[in-house]
């Protein structure tokens, strides 16, 4: 008996690529805006961010309908939460209310790829990073998506963080500055355009700080 | 001993009818582009049952509500489908008589929820949608595929029109198209399509909305060369391919 095989899947990749980077006062959230299916470009100017809360941005990049619905469910629980505690939800809170909700469906996942940053309750950046199913970690920085695996050497070279198995734990924060922190961003997104077919177009970078937020684009590769 | 695979198959078609399927009548490609009144879609009318070309006259473009266009490739069974949920969601928007109705947005919206819900219960309506209107000046344009992926843009295609209808649109679509150019540009995307997509076939409906209204055209057809030299000669500089 030859067991029937799927002639459909529930899944697709959309592509994309997004990085977060801690700094002592402020915190960087960039993707980029290609959307992609196979080897086609769907449309160049897609935003993969989403704001959750006043100091939480998700970005987040696999297949696009999954996204948008992790979208939908932590911004809605985010305004009930709004509703019942009369405040914002604070950035470590939103981390494991993210984590919590990618578990809750582990055995059908959202193929997405997240990584959350924001402003802690101190004031200082905080980046948080994820898997399909809800495993996260707090990072100094971190790079998800189809660029990911370009990116990440790059930042671990130059944003040289603390080995996490020293004592005293030392602080993952970048002490860069803000300017060259987006700097450095919009770098990293340049090299992986170049060699990743699924990141392009535009970059989209996220700026948060004890002002309030900042955007900017910048133009990339469109081929 | 009753074998019992099939029960235990998650993705079996035969014990279970409510799961995954394959398409038997589709449509192929929409295009749609918006232009400085409103959109323009452009879709021809065949049926195909696998590589019969079965139906000719076959309206894939249809209206909804009082703003809205909506556009289907893929199985057209699924699409009558939608049509039917649409003119329920139209109907009760209708029944609240308080002078607001569904903006092209919206309904995006809700097929864009109705199709990944589908797609979530692994029994998907297998269709790409093209959905564009106008309200209160606002033009819209925007794509759902059958698992949920959507977007909208300045234009969008499905199908083969993604391979051979978007580039030509990222050339040549301009923001202040009039009506006449951007008919003229579908068109050279659908004689593109006809030449190269073997289940498109030569009756087409081109479809208008702007603030004031919807027309729908009556079907033509396109004029189509066939005297290009590669036409003629394909295996020239390339000898032993076909």
């Amino acid at each position: 008996m030859t067991k029937e095989h799927a002639n459909w899947s529930p899944y697709d990749n959309n592509g994309g690529t997004c990085v977060a980077i801690a700094g002592a006062d402020y915190c960087v959230i960039a993707a980029d805006t290609r959307m992609s299916t196979g080897y086609s470009i769907l449309t160049r100017d897609y935003s993969k961010i989403c704001k959750l809360a006043d100091k939480s941005f998700m970005a987040s990049s696999g297949f696009q309908a999954d996204v948008k619905a992790l979208q939908k469910v932590l911004s809605s629980r985010h305004l009930i939460y709004q509703h019942q505690h009369n405040k914002q939800m604070s950035c470590p809170a939103m981390a494991q209310l993210l984590s919590n909700t990618l578990y809750y469906k582990r055995f059908f996942p959202y193929y997405a790829f997240n990584v959350l940053g924001g402003l802690d309750s101190e004031g200082k950046g905080c980046v948080f990073t994820y898997d399909a199913v809800g495993s996260y970690e707090r990072v100094g920085y971190s790079a998800q998506g189809s660029g990911a695996t370009l990116i990440t050497p790059f930042l671990d070279n130059q944003l040289k963080s603390p080995s996490p198995l020293l004592l005293p734990a030392k602080d993952a924060v970048t002490p860069l500055s803000e300017a060259e922190a987006v700097d450095l961003v919009k770098t990293c997104f340049s090299s992986a355009t170049e060699r990743d077919i699924y990141t392009g177009d535009s970059v989209e970078i996220i700026i948060l700080n004890a002002n309030g937020v900042r955007r900017e684009t910048e133009q990339l590769r469109r081929d | 001993m009753v074998s019992s695979q099939n029960e235990s198959n998650l993705l079996s078609s035969e014990g279970d009818s409510q799961r995954t399927q394959y398409p038997y009548v589709t449509g192929t490609s929409v295009i749609g582009i918006k232009y400085k009144d409103g959109i323009l879609m452009a879709a021809d009318m065949g049926g195909s049952y696998g590589s019969t070309i079965r139906y000719k006259s076959v309206e894939r473009l249809k209206q909804v509500g009082k703003h809205s266009l909506i556009g289907a490739s893929g199985e057209i069974s699924d699409f009558q489908e939608i049509l039917r949920y649409l003119d329920e969601l139209i109907l009760h928007d209708n029944m609240w008589d308080d002078g607001n109705s569904l903006g092209p947005k919206e309904v995006h919206n809700y097929l864009t929820r109705v199709m990944y819900n589908r797609r979530n219960k692994f029994d998907p309506l297998w269709n790409s949608l093209v959905l564009g209107g106008v309200k209160n000046g606002q033009k819209y344009l925007g794509s759902v595929s059958m698992i949920g992926v959507h977007f909208e843009d300045d234009h969008v295609a499905t199908g083969f029109g993604n391979h051979l209808a978007r580039p030509i649109l990222r050339e040549e679509w301009r923001e202040d198209l009039t009506f006449e150019e951007g008919v003229k540009l579908l068109e050279k995307c659908m004689r593109n399509l006809l030449y190269r997509d073997r289940s498109a076939v030569n009756k087409m409906q081109i479809a208008k909305i702007t603030e004031e209204g919807l027309t729908i055209s009556e079907p033509y057809s396109l004029k189509t060369f066939w005297n290009f030299a590669a036409f003629k000669n394909p295996t020239v500089g390339a000898e032993g391919s076909w």
